[in-house]
C-alpha cells in the first residue's frame, strides 16, 4: 500500500456537499453558472503555462495534443472536457461517485474519451502514475491536509512537467468578496460552498510546493471586471490566484 | 480532425459582406480543426450586380488588410481625402460650407475609401474558398435547438452546428423564427442610388448636402465617376426615378451642380426604402444576428456596412477566444460577450444618424440656424471634431482586434 495507508486529504462533509450539486454541473445558467464564467480565465492560464512549458503554439486548436493531464477534483468535467478538446489525454479524478458519473455521461454525449475515475490523489500517487500536467483547480481550499495533498499531487508530475493550482487566498478581502459577497449577497454560489478558514495563502502553498520538490515558475491573480462582467488575470492576488510549479528534470 | 459533412462548427446563413467576412476571419484564425459553412442560394451564381457603394472607414480597412482582402480591392477603392458638409438652399447661388473634415485631422491616411459592394463580395468569396470555408448554395429554411447544438434544415438534408449566425438581411427569416422583435421606424423616404460620370476630377471629395427632404450625398469613385445617394420623400422619389432620362438629369444637375462640368448617368437609377430597425436582442440560444439582420440604420453617415463589419470582427473574436480554450463556440458566454459588445454601440450610432436626419429633414429657418450654429461649433472645437472623426473612423471605444489591424 502507499506511504500512509490511513492518511486522507478528503473531508467527507465537503464531498457530500458537492455531490448534491452534481446534476447541475452542465447547466450553464444553473447553480454552476459562476464556475462556467470563471472557466475562461483558468483555462487560459492552464493552456498558456502548458504551451510555454512544452513549446506549443497556444493559438492552435490542438495545442495540447499528446500531453497527459490529470485533473484533480474534476467535478462534472468542466475543465477536463475543454482540455481534451485541445488535444490532451485527460484523466479526471473526483472522490464523489456522483460527480464522476455525471462527468462520464456528459463526455460520452460530447464524444470525448476522458478517463474519469472516482478516486483520490493519494491513490494515484500511491500507484506511481505520472502526468505531464497535474491540475488542481479550486480544490486546495476544500482539502483536509494541504501539505499531504500537495505532496501527492507533486508526486504525480513527470520530471519537466507542471503542477497548476488555482485557489482563493485567505485575506479579509476574500472573506468579504468570496463568502459575504458571492454566497450571501450576490448568491453566485450556494451558502456553505466555501469555508474561509480553509482558504490557502500563496505563502502556505509556496512552502508546501517547495517541500514537495517543485519550483514555482509563474503566479497570477484574478480579478472580476464588473464593466465587462468577466474574470481577468491581474497582479492582485488578494482573492483568487493561480500558480504553476515545475518538477525539475 | 475534420468533421463529417453532417456537422459543422459555425453555420452562417447569408453570403453578404458581413457573413463572408465572419467566415473568412474564423477560418483564418482557427484552421485546422474548425469547420465554417456559409449557406445562401445566391452562391450558385457569381455575385449579383449591385450598384451600392459604401464608405469603408479606416478601421474597417484595417480589418480587410489583416484578412488579406484589401490588396484585392484597393485598385478599385477611391480614397476620400475630404468630406464637405453643407445645408445651403438649392436656390442659393453661393453654397457655403459649414463643416469640412480632411485627412490632416488624423494621422491615419484617407478618411475613408469608397468601395463597390460587388467587388468586395467577390474578393471575400474567393478568399473564403481558399481558406477552406464550405459554401453551400442552399437556403436555410429553419432551425431547431438540440441540447448543446442547433440543427438546421437545408431542404434535402439537415446540418448540425454549435452556432447558427443569421446574416440573412434586413428581413431576416431566422430572426423572425427566433421570435426576436425589432424596434423600427420607417423614414417614409427612399434612397435613390446611381453612378454618374463627370468631366472633371472630383479630387477625392465627398459631399453631404442636407436638404429639407433628405440628404444628397456624393461619394467619389475611381475614374471620373461618383456615386450619388439621394434621399427623398417616398412619393417624390418614385416620381423622380420614373422620369425620362433628360428630366432626371435636370433634377440631378439642380442638386449636383455643374462644378465638375457636364454630367451623365452611367447606371440604372434605383431606389431603396430607408428605415431604421434594431433587433431587441442580437442573440438567442445558439443564434447570433449579424449585419442587417441585427440592424438597419439611416445611410446618411455611410455607417451601415461598417457596423456589419464591426459585428463580424467582434463575433469572430468572441468565438475564436472560446474555441482556443476548448470551450463551446456557441455557448452562452460567447453570445453574451457579443451582445454586450455590439448592441450598445449600434444603438448609439443609430440614434446619432436618426437624430441628424430629423434635424436636417426640416425646412424651418429656426432649425437651420440652430444646426448651422451647431456645425459651426464643431468646426471651431478641434477636440469635438476629433471625437466625431474618431467615431466615423471606428477607432474610438472598445474596438475589436481586427478593426485595430491586429490578427486574432
Amino acid at each position: 500500500m502507499n506511504e500512509k495507508a490511513h492518511a486522507t486529504t478528503v473531508d467527507p462533509a465537503e464531498v457530500a456537499r458537492f455531490a448534491a450539486l452534481a446534476d447541475d454541473w452542465w447547466n450553464l445558467s444553473g447553480k454552476m453558472a459562476p464556475l462556467h464564467k470563471f472557466n475562461p480565465v483558468r483555462l487560459a492560464f492552464i493552456r498558456d503555462q502548458a504551451c510555454a512549458q512544452f513549446s506549443r503554439d497556444p493559438k492552435r486548436l490542438d495545442c495540447l495534443s499528446g500531453l497527459e493531464i490529470l485533473d484533480i477534483g474534476c467535478g462534472g468535467g468542466i475543465v477536463s472536457e475543454p482540455l481534451a478538446k485541445l488535444g490532451a489525454s485527460v484523466t479526471g479524478i473526483d472522490p464523489a461517485e456522483e460527480n464522476v458519473a455525471s462527468a462520464k455521461l456528459h463526455a460520452e454525449k460530447s464524444g470525448f474519451a476522458i478517463d474519469y475515475r472516482a478516486t483520490t490523489i493519494e491513490a494515484i500517487a500511491g500507484g506511481n502514475e505520472i502526468f505531464d500536467v497535474v491540475v488542481a483547480s479550486e480544490v486546495v481550499e476544500h482539502v483536509a491536509d494541504l501539505d499531504l495533498f500537495v505532496r501527492c499531487a507533486g508526486k504525480a508530475v513527470k520530471p519537466g512537467g507542471l503542477l497548476i493550482v488555482t485557489t482563493i487566498n485567505r485575506t479579509l478581502k476574500s472573506f468579504a468578496l468570496a463568502i459575504v459577497g458571492a454566497e450571501y449577497i450576490l448568491r453566485w454560489l450556494p451558502v456553505g460552498t466555501h469555508r474561509w478558514d480553509k482558504f490557502v495563502t500563496p505563502e502556505e502553498l509556496d512552502s508546501a510546493i517547495a517541500a514537495s520538490g517543485l519550483e514555482v515558475v509563474e503566479e497570477s491573480g484574478i480579478t472580476y471586471d464588473f464593466f465587462h462582467d468577466r474574470w481577468t488575470a491581474a497582479s492582485d492576488m488578494d482573492v483568487n490566484y493561480m500558480l504553476a510549479a515545475e518538477r525539475p528534470k | 480532425m475534420r468533421q463529417s459533412n453532417a456537422t459543422t462548427d459555425v453555420l452562417i446563413a447569408g453570403a453578404g459582406i458581413p457573413g463572408l467576412t465572419l467566415a473568412l476571419a474564423l477560418a483564418r484564425a482557427l484552421k485546422p480543426g474548425f469547420a465554417v459553412t456559409v449557406c445562401d442560394p445566391s452562391l450558385a451564381a457569381p455575385p449579383a450586380a449591385d450598384d451600392r457603394v459604401s464608405a469603408i472607414t479606416a478601421s474597417a480597412r484595417h480589418m480587410l488588410e489583416t484578412l488579406g482582402i484589401w490588396p484585392k480591392i484597393e485598385a478599385e477603392a477611391q480614397p476620400v481625402h475630404e468630406m464637405v458638409i453643407t445645408d445651403s438652399k438649392l436656390s442659393d447661388t453661393v453654397r457655403p460650407t459649414f463643416l469640412t473634415f480632411d485627412e490632416g485631422e488624423r494621422g491615419d491616411g484617407p478618411l475613408a475609401h469608397i468601395v463597390e459592394h460587388r467587388a468586395l463580395a467577390a474578393a471575400l468569396r474567393e478568399a473564403a474558398v481558399r481558406e477552406g470555408v464550405e459554401l453551400l448554395p442552399k437556403p436555410v429554411e429553419g432551425f431547431e435547438r438540440a441540447g448543446e447544438s442547433v440543427s438546421v434544415s437545408l431542404g434535402d438534408r439537415p446540418l448540425t452546428a454549435k452556432l447558427l449566425v443569421a446574416a440573412d438581411g434586413a428581413r431576416s427569416k431566422l430572426r423572425t423564427q427566433a421570435r426576436i422583435s425589432s424596434v423600427s421606424a420607417d423614414y417614409k423616404q427612399l434612397g435613390i442610388v446611381a453612378t454618374i460620370g463627370h468631366e472633371r476630377e472630383h479630387g477625392g471629395i465627398a459631399t453631404q448636402h442636407f436638404l429639407p427632404a433628405g440628404t444628397f450625398a456624393t461619394l467619389p469613385l475611381t475614374g471620373r465617376r461618383s456615386s450619388i445617394v439621394w434621399a427623398e420623400e417616398a412619393g417624390e422619389a418614385r416620381r423622380i426615378v420614373a422620369l425620362p432620362p433628360e428630366e432626371f438629369k435636370k433634377e440631378l444637375v439642380r442638386r449636383f451642380g455643374l462644378k465638375l462640368g457636364e454630367i451623365e448617368v452611367l447606371s440604372k437609377v434605383r431606389a431603396y426604402p430607408l428605415s431604421l430597425s434594431i433587433a431587441r436582442s442580437f442573440t438567442s440560444e445558439r443564434l447570433a444576428l449579424l449585419g442587417d439582420a441585427a440592424h438597419v440604420i439611416h445611410p446618411l453617415a455611410g455607417q451601415g456596412l461598417n457596423l456589419g463589419l464591426r459585428d463580424a470582427a467582434a463575433l469572430a473574436e468572441a468565438i475564436t477566444d472560446a474555441a482556443r480554450l476548448g470551450l463551446d463556440p456557441g455557448g452562452p458566454e460567447v453570445l453574451k460577450r457579443y451582445q454586450r459588445w455590439r448592441r450598445f454601440d449600434t444603438v448609439a450610432m443609430a440614434g446619432m444618424t436618426d437624430g441628424l436626419n430629423r434635424l436636417f429633414s426640416n425646412n424651418s429657418d429656426a432649425l437651420r440656424v440652430l444646426r448651422d450654429v451647431g456645425l459651426g461649433l464643431v468646426e471651431r472645437a478641434p477636440r469635438l471634431k476629433q471625437f466625431f472623426t474618431d467615431e466615423a473612423a471606428g477607432t474610438g471605444g472598445d474596438t475589436p482586434k481586427l478593426m485595430r489591424g491586429e490578427a486574432i
